[in-house]
């Protein structure tokens, strides 16, 4: 998320854009091809932008553009072959056209994911190309209206098209600017880098996926329609071809994917190559427009697969004095943390029910019979060895996984079936045995996502997530990327992205696993410090000592079934927990000391 | 029924003998697929050199005229084989090899797109480069079987697809053999179930996929070939391919090869079959119906296991 200054550089740069393309138009270029190219290089642009609002922002690749490109440049032309609908009216149109067909498509196809998602979406620009061929729509001409031409746009001054195109483009750029800057992009890098861990901090991921695809599905579908008005003829394998949609993603991935301005950079160069090489040496090389895309593609991923703005701006990175991350004024940072916003149940009262849970993996039953209850305020252990079940439980509690039987209720309300991140809206937060970080994000970045959660100002998420850093004592580190943390900081880190969205219990999952007994102690403190002010804990762990002195309660599992529970002291004596721990024998050697 | 018990007999039968070929086609790529978890959209591209090589060694240099107008054909579809297999041998090399393999392996996120996009960028060259070395006009291998059929019941059977679904289901039973029996083969599928512990077990794994690939894309090649006595093709036939391809694979199981023989097969009788109840033109988008609806429901196909990392 970019801060307020940098926003406002980025729209000074975008303004400082349009200002050039149109003295580019108006007083450079002379003939009406180059004015014919110059509109292509923006459109191709727009799409390219609309590939990278979903793809770039949540990583889910998209092989099928062409879809929405096609309906769009279809829309157009048989509006106004067929209603006479003009398309200042038809190209606004497209973006419902193309919004809706996001949503049809995204239904069914994101419950995929990575290179099936890639493929199945390869598949709807092509079928549709075949159900446009059927229909008989081979090549459509836009009908010339020669009477009211301007009505129709159909311009004689080429440098119009220009205008309307960069219109678009701007456009274009200020959503993708708004996305990036906002709880939307935030959720959609979430997503890219750990979409469950983007679930279990509260984030709808369904919806913004949704809501991505559909915004990205929009905008190629207006581009598609003024791409149609511009050639004024449509056939279904320009438009729905391969061709477009591998352009729309190879433009962005050789400008710097995920970025403002990769796809702009990317279309900037190639388009122009493309077109240029096609002019001059079409008749001899009729394929070099592909040619010239395929060897773009292949140069950019093994040279520099990040693309050429990241590739830039890593250059004058090094070369400029390091930017150095701006300290948070200890001022800026509020006291405490902000006071829960729901009803506060009676302290003592039952927070966690757990009733009878039950699930199996093929023939393993993971989890059999489970009976748990948490009151509020308890700071409750579950142990067992390796393979009982306790992170199952986690995964049932917190919704990824659904009990075969049983129930939940948290705070007296259901909650067995649904999805994490509503259930991390109710007041569950939790942290996992591997960390999972969004690694390339700041510290503060990632606690912000949780923030997000209870927040529906993103102003106001910035300070929760500043004051939960401030709760763990990761507030020094908040600038620092994720990437580079010690296991001591990551820990914290999801700690505070958990504690970020207001929760009532929290899950931990091993936050001990893995840490050197100085780093032990620190994270003790931080979990009874959280004790001590309210916060209901349920934490897994398999190493005792530690457990023995934290907990007031203690779970055993093993073999998914729960063999005992009760105070920590009474527990460790119990003959079962010995044996499923140690073995038999050692119950035996426990029973006679003496000896 | 708006269609006749001969009409989808008719159909059944041509379904299956198209099916071989692409039964032969899916081979390919699953071999790919199955040793490098690799999504190569250059495949049907390499479909398309094999039918040129085919084409360019019966009638285009004529060099194989002296085996006459019914074994010419086939022996090239054969030599097409190990001519594209040296061609994807060197792509691999020097570039696809740079984006996979075992140190790539591990790599989420874009870096696992890397591949999937170098291959849709040689996917492009390969289909532009070949407007521009064999130009745009269809073409195909004329042989005397094109245009013969044999009578079976009602049902014409048409000869040049008869053979070469045979040879299509005799290469298909030899690939099984070699992968299964020989010490090479064994050592593909290692590679491919475990490529870090067929490291530590002393197998090359970079060679081993730069076989498998070399393999894939050659029989795939074949499978060019003899498709290319029984219909015309262009440069840009291979997208036609590449759905069928990953509608049979998926269909039959990633990483299984009689999966990829199966689904291949059924893809053809589904193809050949959809055009008694629906428009010739729509005949692909039955296939595209197909894959989705695989996709969706049956991810891991008929044979396959469910595999986390596609």
């Amino acid at each position: 998320m970019r801060t307020r200054a940098e926003s406002n550089r980025q729209r000074w740069a975008i303004l400082a854009f349009a200002v050039a393309i149109l003295l580019l138009s108006f007083a450079v270029l002379k003939s009406a091809y180059y004015q014919l190219v110059l509109t292509q290089v923006l459109l191709w642009a727009v799409l390219s932008l609309a590939w990278n609002v979903l793809s770039g922002y949540s990583g889910y690749f998209s092989f099928g553009h062409a879809a929405f490109w096609g309906l769009g440049a279809y829309t157009v032309a048989l509006g106004m072959m067929y209603f006479d609908l003009t398309p200042w009216i038809s190209i606004p149109l497209c973006s419902v056209v193309g919004g809706a067909a996001g949503a049809i498509i995204g239904y069914p196809t994101f419950r995929l994911r990575g290179h099936y998602f890639a493929l199945a979406m390869l598949a709807y620009p092509l079928a549709t190309l075949c159900v446009f061929q059927w229909l008989g729509y081979q090549e459509l001409t836009l009908p010339m209206k020669r009477d009211a031409p301007l009505l129709y746009m159909q311009f004689a001054d080429p440098r119009l098209y220009v205008v309307l195109a960069l219109g678009l483009l701007v456009l274009a750029l200020l959503i993708t600017l708004w996305v990036e800057n906002s709880r939307f992009g935030m959720s959609l890098l979430a997503i890219k880098q750990n979409e469950p861990a983007a679930e279990a901090a509260g984030i709808d991921t369904w919806r913004w996926k949704m809501l991505a695809l559909m915004l990205s599905g929009a905008i190629a579908a207006v581009a598609g329609g003024l791409y149609a008005v511009l050639l004024l003829v449509v056939t279904p394998e320009t438009v729905f071809g391969m061709l477009v949609s591998a352009q729309a993603l190879i433009l962005a991935l050789f400008g710097g994917v995920g970025s403002l301005w990769g796809p702009v950079i990317g279309a900037m160069v190639l388009v122009p190559l493309a077109e240029g090489l096609n002019a001059e040496l079409g008749d001899v090389l009729p394929g070099i427009q592909g040619v010239v895309y395929g060897v773009a593609i292949i140069v950019i991923i093994l040279c520099a697969p990040e693309g050429v703005y990241w590739r830039v701006l890593d250059y004058l990175a090094r070369h400029r004095p390091t930017r150095r991350v701006q300290p948070i004024p200890a001022a800026a940072l509020p006291s405490n943390i902000a006071p829960l916003p729901r009803p506060p149940p009676a302290r003592g009262g039952n927070l966690l029910v757990l009733r009878d849970i039950g699930i199996s993996f093929g023939g393993l039953r993971a989890l059999d019979g489970i009976d748990l209850i948490v009151p509020e305020g308890g700071l409750y252990g579950i142990i067992g060895p390796n393979g009982a079940g306790k992170t199952t439980l986690f995964n049932i509690i917190n919704g990824f996984l659904s009990p075969d039987r049983g129930a939940i209720t948290f705070s007296d309300a259901p909650i067995t079936n649904l999805r994490p991140s509503q259930v991390c809206r109710r007041g569950i937060g939790r942290t996992f045995q591997v960390v999972r970080a969004f690694s390339r994000m700041t510290v503060l970045e990632n606690v912000i996502v949780g923030a997000f959660a209870g927040e529906p100002d993103d102003a106001s998420a910035r300070r929760m997530a500043l004051s939960a850093l401030d709760r763990v004592g990761l507030s020094a580190q908040a600038g620092t990327i994720a990437g580079g943390l010690t296991t001591r900081e990551l820990r914290l880190m999801e700690l505070a992205r958990a504690l970020a969205s207001h929760p009532r219990l929290l899950l931990l999952d091993e936050t001990l696993a893995g840490l050197s007994h100085d780093d032990l102690g620190g994270i003790l403190a931080v979990i009874r410090q959280l004790h001590d002010d309210g916060m209901t804990v349920l934490i897994i762990e398999h190493t005792m000592q530690a457990m023995v002195r934290l907990v007031d309660h203690f779970t055993v599992l093993d073999h998914g079934r729960l063999i005992a529970e009760g105070r920590p002291e009474d527990v460790v004596r119990d003959d079962s927990v010995i044996e499923a721990y140690l073995g038999r024998k050692w119950v035996d050697r426990v029973a006679s000391p003496a000896k | 029924m708006p269609f006749t018990a001969i009409d989808f007999l008719q159909a059944l039968a041509a379904g299956i003998l198209v099916g071989g070929a692409y039964a032969l086609m899916c081979i390919g790529l699953g071999i790919i697929f199955g040793a490098m978890r690799v999504i190569n959209f250059a495949q049907g591209d390499f479909l398309m050199l094999g039918m040129y090589a085919a084409f360019y060694l019966t009638t285009g240099f004529g060099v194989l005229a002296f085996l006459g107008p019914y074994g010419g054909p086939i022996v090239a579809a054969f030599l097409a084989g190990p001519l594209v297999f040296g061609f994807g041998w060197v792509l691999h090399r020097f570039i696809v090899s740079r984006v996979t393999g075992a140190g790539v392996a591990q790599i989420e996120g874009a870096g696992a797109y890397g591949q999937i996009l170098v291959t849709l960028g040689l996917s492009l060259i390969l289909q532009n480069g070949g407007l521009i070395v064999f130009g745009s006009t269809p073409t195909g291998i004329r042989t005397p079987l094109s245009r013969s059929s044999w009578e079976i019941g009602d049902v014409l059977l048409n000869q040049a697809r008869v053979v070469s679904f045979i040879v299509a289901v005799l290469l298909a039973g030899a690939m099984y053999l070699f992968l299964s029996r020989t010490r090479l083969g064994k050592g593909l599928r290692a590679a491919a179930d475990n490529p870090q512990a067929a490291i530590y077990m002393g197998i090359d794994v970079d060679r081993a996929h730069r076989l498998a690939w070399s393999i894939g894309v050659g029989i795939t090649a074949i499978a060019g070939g003899l498709i290319a006595t029984s219909q015309t093709f262009q440069p840009y036939v291979g997208f036609d391919f590449v759905i069928v391809m990953y509608a049979g694979v998926v269909l039959g199981g990633l990483g299984s090869n009689f999966g990829a023989f199966c689904g291949g097969l059924l893809i053809g009788i589904v193809q050949q079959t959809s055009t008694l109840i629906l428009p010739y033109q729509l005949q692909n988008t039955a296939i595209f119906v197909v894959f989705l609806l695989i996709i969706f429901l049956r991810p891991q196909g008929m044979f396959g296991r469910l595999s986390e990392r596609i």
